[in-house]
């Protein structure tokens, strides 16, 4: 059912992770997660700077209906948040994959291989 | 508990329209069909149509029926002078606490439609079925669970509806706010839950699709249940359950001006109750002064005390975040107050509900 691109690592908390060419994560949340959200109305993102653990809750998502929390996917340091998204956050809605909330240096790159492909997310929403 | 939900006479109609369906009150019901934000809108804007089929109408008669519903209810259905008219009214406990909030319609003289809440239709079935044997009151009361029921709000409505359903176009035009028309084994009420004009249909489930059909077709869009719960807030009206329950008092809940007390003689139940245990908080509105979302349930701290939210979302017509809260009996609308949000505390101003009427931001 879902819009799940296969280039994408995932989250089983609904996030999904680009790698770039210089070994930073750019990090989103997934056209599941926005549909089950509904419209989108509000982001708060983490600040450019800040150590964040695996797991750890780093952003708040609203839609008209409730809050969600952002989970980082691996440890590290945020180096960049996507202000446009927080100044129109019904472009989540629009395109979940084009619209990035946050980017990370991971400590530990090897913390990618703990998550999930698209086949992999694919079947923990289906449970 | 989890008995399977129950499905309205329109459910088929919701799955082919796409709606995404929630659970509300046992009953499988749409929240959106798409965008709430863009229902919600065509609301304000245009028309919407809502399947409130899982709410209760409720048919009372007899020759006992005005002594028994002076009795029953806060408000006094002896303002509806008129057969027609229609009254929204607060059903009590004996302590003074909200059974439900409906509104009843004076059909003919000694005959009533009321139409109650899904979540409390088998309790205030029991609650007056209880209350006609203890006062013995001359009446019938019957459940109307073989009726569909359709409201159509927004500026557009009724034209649209008269387009859609020139049968009950004759019926309908002359209808005055807040009055209604039978016609045969349907119901139009010039009534809502939008703070727009509009109507409320109640017809045999078996017509209910193909109403639906033809309304959409005249271009009103069907909406669920979030843009149904936004419009409220704005529409400065509360929601049974989050504003009000059997342990509040209307007095607390913003709805004194529901509870008739103009005849002395009027032995309602939980009159006794509320004259013993004047108003201890206030209802009021607020709106948020900085980036975020009001929920439900959220602590209010003023200069006179600690308050709390009791409905909060965001405002698709303000843009900001609104929200009903119960607050110190000092605060008064221009107050500034703090509102904890997740654990922060922003600023917001109390304001006087309604937000919204009309289209019209009024805040």
């Amino acid at each position: 059912m879902s819009n799940l691109p296969a280039n994408l690592k995932y989250a089983a908390s609904h996030e999904w992770v680009r790698s770039e060419a210089d070994g930073t994560l750019t990090i989103g949340i997934t056209d599941h997660a926005q549909e089950a959200l509904g419209d989108v109305v509000f982001l708060e993102l983490p600040e450019v700077g800040r150590k964040v653990a695996a797991g750890e809750s780093c952003a708040v998502i609203e839609s008209v209906k409730a809050a969600s929390d952002i989970y980082a996917p691996v440890g590290g340091e945020i180096i960049a948040n996507n202000g446009a998204a927080v100044d129109a956050p019904e472009s989540v809605n629009a395109d979940a994959y084009a619209t990035w909330l946050f980017k990370i240096r991971p400590d530990d790159p090897a913390q990618l291989d703990t998550l999930l492909d698209a086949a992999g997310y694919s079947a923990s929403i289906a449970e | 508990m989890n008995a399977p939900a129950r499905l309205t006479p329109l459910h088929g109609q919701h799955l082919a329209a796409g709606a995404r369906m929630v659970n509300f009150a046992g009953w499988e019901m749409p929240v959106n069909y798409g965008s709430q934000i863009a229902e919600h809108h065509a609301v304000r804007r245009r028309a919407g149509m809502f399947d409130v089929s899982h709410m209760l109408a409720l048919d009372l008669s007899g020759a006992g029926a005005t002594l028994f519903l002076r009795g029953l209810l806060a408000n006094d259905v002896a303002r509806l002078g008129q057969p027609g008219k229609a009254l929204y009214s607060c059903m009590l406990n004996k302590n003074g606490g909200v059974i439900d909030d409906l509104i009843v319609y004076r059909l003919a003289d000694d005959d009533y439609r009321l139409v109650v809440n899904a979540g409390t239709a088998d309790k205030d079935l029991a609650w007056m079925r209880s209350r006609i044997a203890e006062t013995g009151a001359n009446v019938t009361l019957q459940g109307r669970r073989d009726l569909a029921m359709i409201a159509v709000q927004g500026p557009q409505a009724r034209e649209l509806f008269g387009a859609a359903l020139p049968g009950l176009r004759d019926a309908m035009t002359p209808l005055a706010t807040f009055s209604g028309a039978r016609v045969g084994d349907t119901f139009i009420g010039r009534t809502g839950y939008t703070g727009e004009d509009g109507l409320e249909l109640a017809l045999p489930s078996t017509e209910a699709a193909a109403a639906w059909q033809a309304l959409a077709a005249a271009g009103v869009a069907p909406c669920g249940l979030g843009a149904r719960d936004t419009l409220r807030l704005e529409a400065g009206m509360n929601l049974y359950g989050q504003d009000m329950d059997e342990n509040v008092s209307p007095l607390d809940a913003g709805l004194s001006w529901t509870v008739d007390l103009r005849d002395e003689s009027r032995d309602f139940v939980g009159r006794e109750a509320l004259a013993l245990k004047p108003a201890t908080r206030r209802l009021l509105g607020l709106v948020l002064e900085a980036p975020g979302v009001l929920r439900a349930h959220m602590p209010v701290h003023t200069g006179d005390g600690d308050g709390e939210t009791t409905s909060g979302s965001f405002s698709p017509t303000l843009e900001k975040a609104i929200a009903f809260a119960r607050l110190p009996l000092a605060i008064q609308p221009g107050s500034q107050v703090s509102v904890d949000v997740r654990g922060k505390l922003l600023p917001a101003r109390v304001v006087k509900p309604p937000f919204v009427r009309n289209g019209e931001a009024l805040v």
